[in-house]
């Protein structure tokens, strides 16, 4: 039997066995143990039993969890990567092909991932091997997301100090996977809008450029521009190139993942079929977003300003959608209970187009509401939970 | 009342057993587990080399000295196991294979009041047949329960059908509900399988209880989630007792017959089960006589009860005093190359990730004991609360426990549930929890506390 095995184990699995002795404790490499064990679990789903309670476990782990949010954000990668390009060319007045924008994007984006990866894991290996656990499979998502929600023209370095500041004080200080308060790739994204303002605010930071830009190419994004409208703000978003269609197809500057609505939809619909992302969330974030917009779009004065924005248009602006469908939903920041759910969505939703509308300083509203719901997620759990023992003393006292 | 359950899943474990006990299995060896009894502590009244009788007392609780716990079969004892702290961990009898399995019952001497069929039951070993809630443990005879759950149903992965071990004993039965009938000044509820197509006349066709019927996936058959809908624990001292189907035969038995007999109808199932199916044997018999030329393969684990709660000790594993069935189940053996990103067509799984759980499996699932995937913390990832048929947030409750608030776990629900009920959320469970062991940990400080 055992000799059968051996017979049909591949090479790789031959390699992993002879290697592994040295990780256990009293090998030479024993520190780095948590290392060997992420890459063996990362390769293959190896057989450790049950020991106690029950005897058989569900296939699916927070490694599949995590997986299936990284496939969901596949669309997202590719048009991000396209659109990058897109509007490099577009600003440049050059014809470019679609191969030549994907390849201008690829250059801007694989770059921008080798550094997250390469400094978020680089944390995440050392938090490991100080706390003898296993590696946690928790910033392969926070990894993917954060250089989607950054403008294509961020510095590198900043870039690496964002992912520092998200993994080692969003995360690990507070005990790691799980444990953390606020959504951490937004707090990389915020470490950036308070640190260094100046690369991701403004209107030269959203397109990739050579120095030569034509005169028709509007550099700010939709939300900016809307926020300085003078006049009709549709007229004058559709002068500057926004029309709905635009928005709502992706074809405009923004962070690198946040624009098109299809490549969103496609991962809300993987997120949604998987059961990985709440639809609680997801539907009441669009919720909120939508009836504040209606109530300050029906008492706008007049067809200028930010107030006479129609709702839909708010929802296919900026990062709206790819907050509420991405950001909102982490399992760990939002709200846990099915009705805190519903709440949390909710304000998210409602918050960013409050703040969008009526405080200038901040166009993109969705990051912020996000975190600080974040904060508020364990209150309002805290209220759903207490309303809950209340009705349960009471049908417990008929 | 037909009561629908709609949260829950069933796992679709394959080997489930078929037909009806068409074999007697009578155990070279039987055992009984101190540790099985929560709530009790043993005091031991028998030596190595001791003879026995079926009825003959093994221990007893110290706590209460009128509780024993008695041999489900004559022979001599063979060996007392002890396991940590010398804490009593196993008598195991090498029975008498010629003798019958039958002794006679003590004297019942008036089985018309609560008082003479306590004695009789005490006397006769056959009183842990009750469970209680809150707090999942032994019955205490000084209690007077405010009513009785017999749960004719168990949707538990494999579970044996409760109307194969009626089958036969009708008239036991309702013997037996007549008696338990009589122990509580409540009423006695006896919950039946609402999807079942034609349940036995023991169960539809009875007086004196209520009956009830439950659908849906499991835990609808879990007496936790029937409590939980028919009449809710209230407070601590809010004490309901249960009891199983078989349990009820045993005691309907000694009360029709006026002799004590241990026999049950249990199965053997499970996907390393060669060929799946009912038999007769006794409470306590020695797993592996159960499963003799069963196995299909090495490197089985062979479990004392169902793949969510049963329990396995090893190669000499003994069948439970409550359990009805031998799960048979394949060790996890090979490394499954990328496993995490599989399309996954074997996998089971209640989550939604794999593409069994929406085309089926045409090859049949992979169920083994792999824990598959790592231990996490908790992650709210909404499944637990999909798995609990129970107006109570799983979660939170977990969350109370791990943080060891008494009056936080009582007002959250810790009072309702046991481990059976939580059981599907370890299943699930991501992160890889031990929910169970959670659950029992709170439910022990609530106990050391009143």
């Amino acid at each position: 039997m055992r000799n059968g095995r051996e017979e049909t184990m591949k090479p790789l699995e031959k390699i992993l066995d002879a290697v592994k002795p040295h990780f256990r404790e009293s090998g030479r490499f024993g520190r780095f143990w948590p290392l060997f064990d992420s890459v063996e679990t990362f390769l293959y789903r190896i057989p450790v039993p049950t020991k106690s309670g029950a005897h058989i476990r569900d296939s699916f782990d927070l490694k599949r969890m995590m997986i299936m949010v990284m496939l969901a954000l596949v669309p997202c990668i590719v048009f991000g990567t396209y659109n990058v390009g897109y509007q490099h060319f577009l600003a440049s007045g050059l014809p470019g092909t679609a191969l030549q924008c994907l390849a201008v994007g690829a250059g801007v984006i694989v770059p921008m991932y080798l550094v997250t990866f390469g400094v978020g894991l680089g944390w995440e290996v050392l938090f490991a091997i100080i706390r003898k656990e296993e590696v946690s499979e928790g910033f392969f998502v926070t990894g993917t997301l954060i250089p989607l929600i950054m403008p294509p023209t961020l510095p590198l370095w900043q870039l690496a100090l964002a992912v520092t500041f998200s993994v080692v004080l969003g995360k690990e200080l507070f005990g790691g996977t799980g444990m953390n308060i606020f959504n951490p790739a937004l707090l990389a994204r915020a470490f950036i809008f308070f640190a260094y303002p100046r690369s991701i605010s403004g209107s030269g930071v959203w397109t990739l450029t050579q120095g030569r830009v034509v005169d028709t190419y509007t550099m700010a994004t939709p939300l900016t521009s809307a926020a300085d409208a003078a006049g009709s703000v549709i007229g004058h978003l559709s002068s500057q190139g926004y029309g709905f269609t635009d928005m709502f197809l992706g074809f405009i500057p923004g962070s690198i993942g946040e624009t098109s609505i299809p490549a969103i939809a496609i991962g809300a619909l993987v997120l949604l079929v998987t059961g990985v992302g709440s639809w609680r969330i997801m539907l009441s974030v669009f919720a909120g977003g939508l009836a504040v917009a209606a109530l300050v779009n029906a008492l706008a004065p007049g067809p200028e300003g930010m107030m006479a924005l129609p709702p839909a248009y708010h929802l296919v602006m900026g990062g709206f959608a790819f907050g509420a469908v991405f950001m909102a939903t982490d399992p760990v920041s939002a709200a846990a209970t099915n009705t805190g759910k519903y709440i949390f969505g909710f304000l998210i939703g409602a918050l960013t187009i409050v703040i969008r509308v009526f405080n200038p300083a901040f166009p993109e509203g969705m990051m912020l509401s996000i975190l600080l719901m974040n904060m508020f997620a364990p209150l309002i759990d805290y209220g759903v939970v207490r309303s809950g023992v209340r009705r349960r003393k009471k049908h417990a006292a008929r | 009342m037909m009561v629908t359950i709609k949260k829950g899943y069933d796992i679709a474990v394959p080997g489930r057993a078929r037909g009806f006990a068409d074999r007697d299995i009578i155990p070279d060896h039987v055992a009984l587990l101190p540790g099985e009894f929560l709530g009790t502590r043993p005091k031991l009244l028998v030596r190595e080399g001791e003879k026995v009788k079926t009825g003959t007392p093994l221990f007893t609780d110290k706590g209460n000295d009128a509780v024993r716990f008695v041999a489900p079969l004559g022979g001599t004892v063979e060996k007392i196991i002890r396991g940590e702290r010398r804490a009593l961990e196993a008598v195991v009898i090498r029975t008498d294979r010629q003798k019958g399995r039958t002794a006679p019952g003590p004297r019942i001497k008036n089985a018309g009041t609560r008082e003479g069929i306590l004695a009789a039951l005490l006397e006769s070993g056959l009183f842990p047949c009750f469970r209680q809630r809150p707090f999942g443990v032994t019955a205490n005879p000084d209690d007077i329960p405010r009513d009785i759950f017999i749960p004719a149903m168990d949707t538990a992965p494999l579970a044996p059908d409760p109307n194969v071990i009626v089958a036969g004993r009708e008239d036991l039965f309702r013997r037996g509900l007549e008696i338990i009938a009589r122990l509580t000044g409540g009423r006695v509820h006896l919950v039946v399988d609402g999807s079942s197509k034609s349940p036995s006349a023991a169960f539809t066709d009875v007086r004196g209880v209520e009956l009830h019927y439950f659908k849906g996936p499991h835990p609808a058959g879990s007496v936790g989630v029937h409590i939980h809908h028919i009449a809710p624990i209230k407070n601590a001292a809010d004490i309901v007792w249960h009891c199983s189907v078989q349990s009820v035969i045993l005691i309907g038995r000694l009360f029709a017959t006026g002799k004590l007999s241990f026999e049950i109808t249990a199965a053997a199932a499970g996907p390393a089960a060669a060929s799946p199916g009912y038999f007769t044997t006794i409470a306590g018999a020695r797993l592996d006589t159960l499963t003799e030329g069963m196995s299909a393969g090495e490197n089985i684990r062979r479990i004392s009860g169902n793949v969510l709660t049963g329990r396995h000790q090893g190669t000499e594993g003994y069948l439970g005093f409550y359990d009805n069935l031998v799960t048979l189940l394949p060790e996890a053996e090979s490394r499954r190359f990328l496993g995490w990103i599989s399309p996954g067509l074997r996998d089971d799984s209640f989550s939604r990730s794999f593409l069994s759980r929406w085309i089926g499996t045409l090859a049949g699932r992979r169920i083994d004991t792999n824990m598959n995937g790592g231990v996490r913390p908790f992650v709210a990832t909404g499944l637990y609360e999909r798995l609990l048929p129970m107006d109570i947030h799983p979660l939170m409750l977990f969350k109370s426990i791990h943080a060891e608030d008494l009056e936080e776990m009582e007002e959250l629900g810790l009072l309702d549930i046991a481990e059976e009920d939580v059981a599907l959320c370890e299943y699930a469970c991501p992160s890889k929890s031990e929910i169970q062991k959670l659950v029992r940990k709170g439910l022990d400080l609530m106990v050391r506390e009143s």
